[in-house]
């Protein structure tokens, strides 16, 4: 089984930590991982501004980076639901039909397709899980507090498995932060509230860190707990599960 | 004006955003638990979606078959292709009556044909009956909300509002008094009233009748009196069969206020003896949104609010800042199919957090439709060269992997080495009240070049 690890272009840019850790995990659970050097971007940023038609060549050459893999995994879930359900508009050839079913988030990966009893992660902090919305909803990486049903989370389920970490309880499970890629400067002022809404959640109930599958949330919600010096910082959760007493990222 | 800017200044007053955050929160929250005591509510929305599916596909015939039966019923059914044609016909009954006074219970179709300064302008005085309604027309602006019409004025703010109009004492916003001149101001205008017009939440076509839901009871009282009742519906309103009724009930006062049913669900099939019932049975630009196959699904909405009460982006941007008479998120995929223009930015005034779908009592992917709006509106209206642009220039760096790594490494040592107030000022939305991401020495390419390649 051959990995191409897909890594957003603003993770590659802004936080290369998450990045890394992302791949140290899939070495350390014994996968085969590449990283194809001409990946840039899934497209998402354009086609969720209106501008599909804009993006449909960084589509094409997000499935041509990534055709000859077994799986493609990425560090966001919002990137893959893109991949996922709105490669839709191009060329519907049976490399793109592939893509569009190989493509998983790291989490997804981790729970359904590989073991991950050699982890051995301690993270020894009180985290707040924010559920980003496109894994959440999206992707279903759990029940989402709108459906009424039995409550399960596949990113929960990886957590529970760091030693020392302690979740925390939000008041508001899964709201969204405000991010939503050019939402957050065309709608400035809604977004930063609710980000700042967000935040003041995980803080009222103790959190130290605050984790999620989406890089962007949290740099939203970085941007604002930098800007307005809060007392608790983010980490993407390949971060706390590459997280070990012995082992310290790399950056 | 576009959305952005009417939030914005919504949301200049925190503490008045956090209350209207709360607030409708609280519903939401009423709505989980009620929701939660039903094991089959995914079913019931399935289903309910699915009668809705079906009656959109046979409009036609079900328009036809309840036309008949409620004509053999004693109904007056009219048709009307549009909010003008509307407004006549109502004005024309009311003429042939002498009807200078009426009653009007909840109806966001009569806001959406604007019939009350229709009437008014003829001289006829129209009473909103339902009590936030009747607040908001008071205070002479428009509901902020479809199912809680007034939620955005606070007690204090009421009070004043009756001190002027119903001359009640200052009472500091005292609910239990404020609600007591409300209803005595109301039910002398119930008692004078010439005419009663009533909105529609659901008309069947097996047995040509019609049902109004409320709280209040307002609906109830004005009919009840007045010897002549007009419905106003919206074609989507319409179900086969009676058995269908239920699906819909159950489902609808849970999702709107987390009620098991509404206070008042009356059900109308034929006139009182000596009194004259009609329907009009309204098109609007309902029958093009149900030609346009990726948006047909906004029909099936019942009117319950439950995707205002969920949308975080709602909660902090206040009703009125989407400037449509339906506001929240099934009002962004509704409004731009009448006037695309002028509603362009209402499908961008969402996080696409995907909420609205979820808590829909009749599962419109509400979310999908406000990014397939978002294709249609860049292409067909103007909107923004300036983002149009640099949505071009993205698409076109991100297919030139070599220019997108030098722009990256450029970007990142100019965000190291400009002076602050080069990088934070007023074209940076983003650093408004926001840090940029620390720029790394290196990107996650550089890095694994240098580890990886080089290594293996």
């Amino acid at each position: 089984m051959h990995i191409g690890l897909f890594i957003p272009c603003y993770v590659d840019q802004f936080y290369p930590q998450a990045a890394i850790a992302t791949l140290e995990l899939l070495e350390k659970l014994g996968h085969q991982v590449s990283v194809p050097p001409d990946q840039t971007c899934c497209g998402q940023p354009m086609a969720n501004s209106g501008y599909e038609r804009y993006a449909r060549q960084t589509m094409e050459l997000f499935v041509e980076n990534f055709a000859e893999y077994d799986y493609v995994v990425a560090p966001s879930g919002s990137c893959v639901y893109h991949v996922r359900k709105h490669y839709d508009t191009i060329e519907q050839t049976s490399e793109v039909l592939k893509i569009r079913e190989k493509t998983l988030d790291i989490c997804e990966f981790l729970v359904n397709h590989s073991t991950t009893d050699s982890l051995k992660s301690s993270f020894p902090y009180k985290v707040g899980l924010h559920q980003s919305c496109h894994g959440q909803r999206g992707l279903r990486f759990a029940k989402s507090s709108e459906v009424v049903g039995e409550p399960f989370s596949i990113v929960r389920q990886l957590l529970d498995k760091v030693e020392g970490i302690e979740l925390i309880d939000l008041q508001r499970a899964d709201e969204c932060c405000g991010f939503g890629g050019t939402f957050a400067v065309a709608e400035e002022a809604v977004s930063v509230k609710m980000g700042k809404d967000r935040i003041q959640d995980h803080i009222l109930n103790g959190a130290q860190v605050i984790t999620g599958t989406d890089m962007s949330c949290l740099m939203h919600m970085e941007g604002i707990i930098r800007r307005r010096k809060l007392p608790l910082r983010v980490m993407h959760i390949c971060e706390i599960l590459n997280h070990s007493e012995q082992h310290e990222p790399s950056i | 004006m576009s959305h952005p800017s009417e939030a914005q200044k919504f949301i200049k007053n925190e503490n008045r955003v956090n209350w209207h955050d709360e607030s409708l929160w609280h519903v939401r929250e009423k709505r989980d638990k009620a929701a939660n005591l039903f094991p089959e509510w995914e079913q019931l929305r399935e289903k309910a979606s699915q009668i809705k599916a079906h009656s959109l596909s046979r409009l036609d015939h079900y328009l036809e078959e309840f036309e008949k039966n409620a004509t053999a019923n004693g109904i007056k059914v009219h048709w009307a292709n549009d909010a003008i044609e509307h407004n006549e016909i109502v004005y024309n009954i009311f003429r042939e009556h002498g009807v200078k006074r009426i009653v009007k219970s909840k109806s966001m179709l009569t806001e959406e044909c604007h019939l009350n300064p229709f009437l008014e302008k003829h001289g006829v005085e129209v009473i909103d009956s339902d009590l936030g309604e009747r607040i908001v027309q008071l205070a002479k602006e428009t509901p902020s909300h479809i199912v809680l019409p007034a939620i955005h004025k606070k007690r204090m703010e009421i009070d004043e509002l009756f001190q002027k109009h119903l001359h009640t004492q200052p009472s500091n916003g005292d609910a239990i008094y404020l609600t007591a001149a409300a209803r005595e101001h109301l039910r002398q205008k119930f008692m004078k009233a010439d005419a009663a017009l009533t909105g529609v939440n659901f008309a069947i076509a097996e047995t040509g009748e019609f049902v109004v839901c409320t709280n209040e009871g307002n609906a109830d009282m004005g009919v009840h009196l007045a010897p002549l009742h007009i419905a106003s519906m919206g074609i989507e309103k319409m179900i086969p069969r009676y058995e269908d009724l239920g699906v819909f009930i159950r489902l609808l006062a849970r999702s709107a206020t987390g009620q098991q049913v509404t206070t008042y669900t009356s059900q109308f099939r034929k006139p009182r003896e000596g009194t004259e019932l009609h329907i009009i049975l309204v098109d609007n630009g309902r029958t093009v949104q149900l030609g346009r196959e990726k948006y047909r699904r906004s029909l099936h909405c019942i009117r319950c609010g439950a995707c205002m009460n969920t949308c975080p982006v709602y909660r902090r941007s206040g009703g009125h800042s989407y400037q449509s008479v339906v506001p929240g998120p099934i009002g962004s995929i509704l409004s731009p199919g009448i006037d695309m223009k002028k509603h362009a930015s209402l499908p961008f005034a969402s996080s696409l957090c995907g909420s609205c779908s979820d808590v829909c009592p009749v599962k419109i992917d509400i979310h999908q439709q406000l990014y397939a709006w978002r294709q249609d509106i860049t292409r067909e209206t103007n909107e923004e060269p300036s983002k149009k642009f640099s949505m071009k220039l993205a698409g076109w760096l991100f297919t030139h992997p070599n220019l997108y790594r030098k722009a990256g490494k450029f970007g990142r040592k100019a965000l190291k080495i400009l002076p602050r107030w080069m990088v934070y000022n007023s074209l940076n939305a983003w650093g408004k009240q926001r840090e940029l991401p620390e720029p790394p020495k290196q990107s996650f390419q550089e890095w694994y070049q240098q580890n990886r390649q080089k290594n293996g």
